[in-house]
């Protein structure tokens, strides 16, 4: 499986190291090249510096043949941008992005795209541990629960986030 | 109208000031507290000092009641977060987002965003009204400034209109070369007369520069600085 990472950090180079050594074939991406510092000396995948919001840096990866891409900067909005070009220039079938703003993991998983948020997956764990009941929709990656309609601008029901 | 302004940077600055004058409602969302009190010293009270890409910053700035929300931050991936979360999450019938990335143009187009705005495009054209149309423009300096690229446009107090080439005295130290008329370019020759909305490129030495001016663009202009110009 050809799989594309972009942000380095420590879920970044984590994850990349797990999945090349599994075996697939893993690029990660970062802007600032001392991020690779994370990755053991003997990382059997490619890391390449560069801005992985970019469209032609994207392109130059080879993002097109990937099976799986996933956005994990630590900028929400980048991964949001980065995880819709995957997705929708490119045509990667399982794309995941970080987003740790609850609202907005939300809002873009409705939007079509898997979301994995660090906020509701700590709360829960710590909520479950002491002794409350696990929140069904906290736990591991989110699934898009509606594709992009392009066609159709507006959601059937509006909901304007109060909190 | 009611509107949401996303960043308060140069380009949100200048938009929220011209919508205040054309009497539109607006807020403007700015996360930097120092600023949004800078901006908010010179439009008055309009400034929320928040990050617009939170979806409670824009329910509190109102933008479920927002006719549009611009998002013109430096950022492209905040704009569009902006976009699309005013889109589908608070049913705003139109969005306008600044790319600085042109390649982000299309895909922030498929992915619903209304409106594009390039800021390159938007600070040109600021720029070309922030200088007068009968300006002698300085395009480049050849020869280590020895010799200038000079661009006059002929208004309809020039002297030179109606006049031919070859009867604009000039000293040898400068020289009329090319001729932008509408969409067409040619040589200036001895023959040719000069017409209201040409522009004229020249080249000259510095010390002739005063007298080009004089002679194309006028007397009532000569006074400003040349400096003024740069």
């Amino acid at each position: 499986m050809r799989v594309v990472i972009v942000g380095c950090g420590r879920v970044g180079a984590g994850v990349a190291e797990r999945l090349a050594r599994a075996g697939n074939e893993v690029t990660v991406v970062d802007v600032n090249s001392d991020a690779f510092g994370k990755l053991e000396p003997d990382f059997p995948g490619q890391a390449v510096r560069a801005d992985g919001t970019e469209e032609d840096v994207l392109r130059r990866l080879g993002t097109e043949d990937a099976d799986m891409f996933f956005a994990l900067t630590e900028g929400d909005n980048r991964n949001v941008l980065a995880a819709q070009l995957a997705s929708e220039t490119f045509g990667v079938k399982q794309v995941v992005a970080k987003i740790n703003d609850p609202v907005r993991a939300e809002a873009y998983t409705m939007l079509g795209i898997a979301t994995i948020c660090r906020t509701r997956l700590l709360i829960d764990a710590l909520a479950q541990y002491s002794g409350l009941e696990a929140d069904p929709g906290a736990s591991g990656v989110r699934p898009a629960t509606r594709h992009h309609d392009h066609s159709e601008a507006n959601e059937s029901e509006p909901q304007p986030v109060e909190r | 109208m009611y509107i949401v302004v996303v960043g308060g940077g140069k380009v949100g600055y200048f938009l929220a000031k011209e919508l205040l004058e054309a009497g539109h409602e607006l807020v403007i969302l700015e996360k930097n507290a120092g600023r949004a009190r800078q901006i908010a010293d010179e439009l008055g009270s309009i400034v929320l000092n928040r990050d617009g890409c939170e979806g409670k910053h824009l329910a509190e700035a109102g933008a479920n009641r927002a006719a549009i929300v611009a998002a013109v931050t430096g950022d492209d991936e905040d704009n569009l977060v902006v976009c699309q979360m005013a889109k589908h999450h608070f049913d705003v019938p139109r969005t306008i987002a600044r790319v600085n990335n042109p390649k982000n143009e299309s895909l922030f187009r498929h992915l619903g965003v209304d409106e594009i705005i390039s800021p390159t495009r938007m600070a040109l054209a600021s720029i070309e009204q922030d200088i007068p149309v009968h300006e002698l423009l300085h395009l480049a300096d050849l020869k280590g400034g020895e010799l200038q690229l000079l661009e006059a446009q002929i208004a309809d107090d020039s002297p030179a209109v109606g006049r031919r080439a070859t009867d604009i005295p000039l000293p040898d130290g400068c020289s009329l070369f090319v001729l932008l008329r509408g969409s067409s370019v040619q040589p200036i020759r001895a023959e040719t007369v000069f017409e209201v909305g040409d522009k004229v490129l020249a080249i000259s030495r510095a010390e002739c520069e005063v007298q080009l001016r004089r002679e194309l663009i006028g007397d009532s202009d000569s006074a400003r600085s040349i400096a003024a110009a740069r």
